[in-house]
């Protein structure tokens, strides 16, 4: 578990976002707050504030990510921040420069932020560790180990609709095995006080001792269903999947797949979430996905709003004295 | 121009918001008498400009709505004291160009706080004019920024700050800091 120092600094602000674990309520609370006036911004004739301009954001993608990667870079963009995109593939690290050696070059084209996604857990925690101090570090997905600012989204998305998190009953349906954003959403559920978190799939894909992190376990997806005011859909995530975990796709949709039919079961306003990318009828039916319980596009318009308060929190920080103007903005 | 005296921190009763907000009234009638009045956009700067906003809007009869702004992500201090996480999103009526826009703030000293709410104003489009109404004009700037409109011209002492509370009733109070 990643520890709660390395993400804020000596007077308690965000430095880096690692992971959900480690951060009180009130931390969580206080970045859905900051997202709210920034979902907004897209209302000026100039969609952009001037926040971060003259800082340098490097969006560092060793996995495959089309709407994570271009959210962060559009909320980089809002921000007015200058964006780097560097292509793993045909970078020097395919040429045998290391990983570190990689990061000590671009800090020395003096930038101050790198989003990351890799496929190793705890590859955002290692670049955090290894960084100079002046640069702040968040994880954009790692392994199966986290995606914070994805939970964070999901949480800004459930609290626009349903206002109190204690009363709410949530759903996380499919492959929590492999997924990090299943754990994060698990630790942001627990840490807001959500009274009943309830994860189902298959046991295969349902990982030991998950019910120590405050969940109950289903595998029964109509049992799970029954008074949700919130169902999370995940992604099967072959690409991860060694061995034969799953029987088909078809026997899959027939288990758990959401359909009108096992949706009626929970409340009748309840909210159907995913994170992205949709598997039609795999986990989910057309129809839901593209129904009036489906908030799966305002994720995505969300997911800029919350990166924009994240990257606005870390790299609004200093260590200088406040502003000698008399009174600073009067 | 009124000396104030050095207190901590009380009420100031020397100044009367009432006689101060009729002034500012007139004085915005008279500069946008020749408008049409759906022309005009009344924006109070959050949190004291837009309680002065209120009190002055509700004088007049604007049929725009009143827009409050809140320059949080325009200061330019940003990087030195960090985002408030409870920054409440500005309000602006759609369609800003070619409007012509009454800006009411409650304390104009530095002129950070105008030049920050300028340039918001100009990402939400590009407006006929921006004419400047403040309660107070406390001096001391430290920008080429001046308001057409001042409800009164005050000097206070080094150290000394103003600062209006609100929104019921509004008051000035003053904090020997």
């Amino acid at each position: 578990m990643i520890s709660q120092n390395i993400q804020l600094d000596e007077q308690g602000r965000l430095k880096h976002f690692l992971s959900i674990e480690g951060f009180k309520r009130q931390h969580l609370i206080n970045i859905l707050d900051a997202a709210e006036p920034f979902a907004n911004v897209h209302e000026q004739a100039v969609k952009k504030v001037p926040l971060l301009r003259g800082k340098t954001i490097v969006n560092l993608f060793f996995e495959a990510s089309t709407r994570t990667r271009t959210t962060f870079e559009l909320a980089a963009k809002r921000l007015s921040a200058d964006v780097l995109n560097i292509n793993i593939n045909t970078s020097a690290t395919s040429k045998g420069e290391s990983l570190l050696d990689m990061l000590h070059n671009l800090e020395a084209m003096h930038c101050d932020m790198f989003i990351v996604r890799h496929n190793q857990s705890g590859a955002a925690h290692l670049i955090a560790k290894h960084v100079s101090p002046h640069i702040s570090v968040i994880n954009a997905g790692d392994g199966c180990h986290s995606h914070p600012s994805q939970a964070m989204l999901d949480m800004f998305t459930i609290r626009r609709h349903k206002k109190e998190f204690a009363d709410l009953k949530v759903v996380i349906v499919g492959d929590i095995l492999h997924s990090r954003v299943a754990r994060s959403q698990i630790h942001a559920l627990t840490t807001l006080g959500v009274s009943e978190v309830r994860v189902v799939g298959p046991k295969t894909l349902i990982p030991a001792h998950i019910e120590t992190l405050g969940v109950h376990v289903y595998h029964d997806l109509q049992a799970a269903l029954i008074d949700a005011d919130v169902v999370i859909m995940l992604r099967l995530q072959k690409e991860r999947m060694q061995g034969a975990l799953l029987p088909s796709e078809n026997e899959y949709y027939h288990q758990y797949g959401l359909t009108e039919k096992k949706l009626k079961l929970a409340k009748s306003d309840a909210i159907v979430m995913h994170p992205g990318p949709i598997n039609r009828g795999v986990e989910i039916a057309s129809s839901i996905a593209d129904g009036p319980q489906s908030v799966i596009l305002e994720q995505v318009t969300n997911g800029i709003a919350i990166r924009m308060a994240v990257m606005s929190q870390t790299l609004g920080r200093s260590n200088q004295e406040p502003p000698k103007s008399k009174g600073g903005n009067v | 121009m009124t000396q104030i005296s050095e207190t901590s921190p009380e009420i100031d009763n020397t100044i009367n918001l009432e006689q101060l907000l009729d002034k500012m009234h007139q004085a915005i009638n008279k500069k946008i008498h020749h408008l049409s009045k759906e022309d005009v956009i009344m924006v109070g700067i959050h949190t004291g400009g837009f309680w002065v906003a209120e009190k002055l809007y509700q004088r007049l009869e604007l049929s725009s709505p009143l827009g409050s702004l809140n320059i949080s992500f325009y200061r330019d201090d940003f990087t030195k004291i960090g985002l408030h996480p409870e920054v409440k999103p500005s309000q602006l009526p759609s369609g800003l160009d070619d409007k012509h826009i009454i800006l009411i703030d409650d304390v104009l000293f530095t002129g950070r706080t105008v030049r920050a709410a300028l340039n918001e104003i100009f990402d939400y489009g590009r407006p006929a004019s921006v004419t400047l109404a403040v309660l107070l004009d406390r001096g001391e700037r430290e920008l080429p920024i001046y308001a057409d409109i001042v409800g009164q011209e005050i000097t206070l002492k080094a150290g000394q700050q103003i600062k209006l509370s609100g929104p019921e009733p509004l008051a000035l109070i003053l904090n020997k800091s």
